[in-house]
């Protein structure tokens, strides 16, 4: 039996610009995350990975300058538009993770009272002693050793790796069912990225969190997704599950990057010698990673 | 308080003030015209002004009037004014309660309303709010606070007379005794209601046109920090995790760009005290500003090199105090003092 997926993108368009002088940046992204599952997204800088994972967020509100078509079902609802249905979800459904911790965190508010607010998106009259308590707790689970003390501090007083844990921490504290992480820890050093991998694994296997990995790091992706879909240029080329693409990728765009890396190699994407006129062609899906089921 | 922050910036405001003193002083000195024949009228005799410049040692050299100067400066003495003919601290102590009572009020006036419009603005950028907030901006600033002195005076003085256009009570109210000098609190110090309600009725118009360049300022500058500041990737994480906008808009994005706001707003009360003259002749206001340049009219020397001492010491002041309150909210630079 199949349940539905947990976040479904189907035919996802994207352009910013007005009249005239648009830009498309994607045409037609479909993809899916499904409870406990492991899923990547990797393409070159400027293929629309971000952008894909804001607007699953509803981060990208539609506006004169901003125009997404298609459909992004979560939890029930439709986000392609943004709005407030996918708002009142955020940080509490759905997380999000970002590259930079220290950036990502406000330099004006200690950790506290940021943290108060993050759990006050689920449970809006949550007292300041049980929100604290909650947010000790929550950061002893992401082996923080001294919780009470990191509450205490600002982001810029704790280290990068301390802040990504923070930052884990925030985005795991209210349970959240899908938990995208766009290039987590790539600003940091390798022992902190592998954490930050291990931990969302766990929650994978242990919570059925679905999890969406957007990656450079093609060693990262091998070790960690259990599908992978490759995105170049806004258009979906390929979707395989891991062992599949690592073993016989098939879009000439894939094989092209996976034979420009060294065969050991965890590092980042490589540069391609050439673009290819056949890295445009059509997406290719290999057996057994089709549509999602429609819910029964 | 943090003496180690503090102290140094102390220091240099009177190492300013001492240079400012010494410009002053020469200034002063070298403008035409004799300021004793000027005191004593056209009919006096060339002995009445002869004994009166040798009164006022104006026959010696600068450097020797300085330290004429500087010797009763010791002493808490500015000397007298030709014009009012009394001691210069009299006079001061007497015009600029009235003047800061009117910028502190101005103040007020303008980080209540300027900051708010600025950060709506900001919070609907592009949309009609922000239109309109930034036209309201714009006029503030470019027209001249003496001009909204009389533009509010036409409107709420005369066409719709619901407030006093001159002075700084009604004739029929008595003046409270001085302690501070501020009406607003003599007033309440003496318990009398109704004197405290005609003071701030008379201050409603004159403080609004004097704040009104301030709250363009103020709204501009907010907005475009606060614009800045959304484009952080802290605030794209807080609307990711679920921080209501309006949380954000009043607190996790308005305090990272008022820090800078701040410092811009010191000037901006300080360039107050400046356009306060424009304003206090036009509301009739018995300030400092006006004491000022009426005194520089008449050359009166002692009364001037006051007058603008206390300027620059309030507008030192008032920068040594922007700096601790920004050094307060800024947990970098609170931080930073503390380890050291
Ligand atoms: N707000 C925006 N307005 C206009 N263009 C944008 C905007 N955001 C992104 N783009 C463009 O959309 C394209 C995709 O950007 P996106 O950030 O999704 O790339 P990415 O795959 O995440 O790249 P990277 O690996 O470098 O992070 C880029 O060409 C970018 O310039
Ligand atoms: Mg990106």
């Amino acid at each position: 039996m199949t349940r539905e997926p947990v976040l479904t993108i189907r035919d996802l368009h994207l352009a910013f610009g007005r009249w005239g002088r648009k830009s498309n940046v994607l045409h037609g992204i479909s993809l899916h995350v499904g409870a406990g599952e492991k899923v990547a997204l990797v393409g070159e800088s400027g293929s629309g990975k971000s952008v894909t994972a804001r607007l699953a967020m509803g981060l990208l509100q539609e506006s004169r300058a901003t125009h997404a078509t298609g459909s992004i079902r979560f939890d029930g609802i439709e986000a392609v538009k943004g709005g407030p249905e996918i708002a009142r979800r955020r940080g509490n459904r759905v997380a999000m993770i970002f590259q930079d911790p220290t950036s990502a965190l406000n330099p004006t508010f200690k950790i506290r009272g940021q943290f108060r607010e993050v759990l006050r998106s689920a449970e809006p009259r949550l007292s300041d002693a049980e929100a604290d308590r909650r947010a000790e707790a929550a950061l002893a689970e992401v082996s923080i050793p001294d919780p009470a003390r990191a509450l205490d501090s600002y982001a810029f007083q704790l280290s990068g790796g301390m802040n990504q844990r923070v930052m884990i921490a925030m985005a795991l504290a209210n349970r959240p069912e899908l938990l995208i992480a766009d290039e987590p820890g790539t600003a940091l050093d390798v022992t902190v990225q592998a954490q930050t991998l291990k931990l969302m694994g766990d929650l994978a296997a242990t919570r059925g969190t679905a999890v969406l990995l957007i990656s450079h790091n093609l060693g990262v992706v091998r070790e960690f997704a259990d599908r992978v879909y490759v995105i170049y240029r806004g258009r979906m080329v390929e979707h395989a599950t891991t062992k599949q693409l690592f073993a016989a990728p098939r879009h000439p765009y894939t094989q092209a990057l996976l034979s420009a890396i060294p065969k050991i190699s965890g590092g980042g994407l490589p540069d391609l010698p050439e673009r290819s006129p056949d890295f445009e062609r059509p997406l290719i899906v290999h057996e057994g990673c089709g549509e999602p089921a429609e819910v029964v | 308080m943090n003496w180690k922050f503090t102290l140094p910036r102390i220091g240099a405001a009177l190492i300013a003030l001492i240079g400012i003193s010494m410009l002053i002083f020469a200034i002063a000195r070298v403008m035409p015209g004799d300021p004793a024949r000027i005191a004593l009228g056209p009919n006096a005799t060339e002995e009445q002004v002869a004994t009166l410049r040798a009164e006022r040692h104006l026959d010696a050299a600068l450097p020797v009037q300085y330290w004429e100067f500087v010797k009763a400066l010791s002493r808490g003495d500015l000397g007298r004014s030709l014009y009012t003919n009394r001691p210069v601290t009299t006079d001061i102590a007497q015009f600029l309660p009235a003047t800061l009572e009117l910028v502190l009020v101005s103040v007020i006036i303008m980080v209540v309303v300027g900051l708010p419009l600025g950060a709506l603005s900001a919070h609907f950028r592009g949309r009609f709010p922000d239109h309109l907030g930034r036209l309201i901006a714009l006029l503030g600033i470019c027209t001249p606070a003496f001009v909204w002195g009389v533009i509010l005076q036409l409107v709420f003085g005369y066409f719709y007379p619901i407030f006093p256009i001159e002075g700084r009570l009604l004739e029929s109210t008595p003046v409270p005794p001085t302690v501070t000098g501020f009406y607003l609190i003599d007033t309440l110090l003496s318990g009398n209601l109704s004197a405290f309600g005609d003071a701030l009725h008379h201050l409603i118009l004159p403080a609004t046109a004097l704040a009104l360049a301030g709250i363009g300022q103020t709204a501009r500058l907010t907005r475009s920090n606060m614009i800045e500041v959304y484009a952080k990737p802290y605030v794209e994480m807080a609307s990711a995790y679920g921080f209501r906008p309006w949380r954000i808009a009043t607190r996790y994005a308005f305090r990272p760009a008022f820090i800078p706001t701040l410092t811009i707003l010191g000037l901006e009360c300080a360039a107050m005290l400046g356009n306060a003259f424009l304003v206090e002749k036009v509301f009739g206001w018995p300030g400092i500003s006006r004491y000022g340049v009426e005194v520089i009219i008449r050359k009166d020397l002692d009364a001037i090199v006051g007058t603008v001492l206390i300027i620059a010491a309030a507008f030192l002041i008032m920068n040594i105090l922007v700096d601790v309150l920004v050094s307060i909210i800024n947990p970098r630079i609170r931080l930073s003092q503390r380890k050291s």
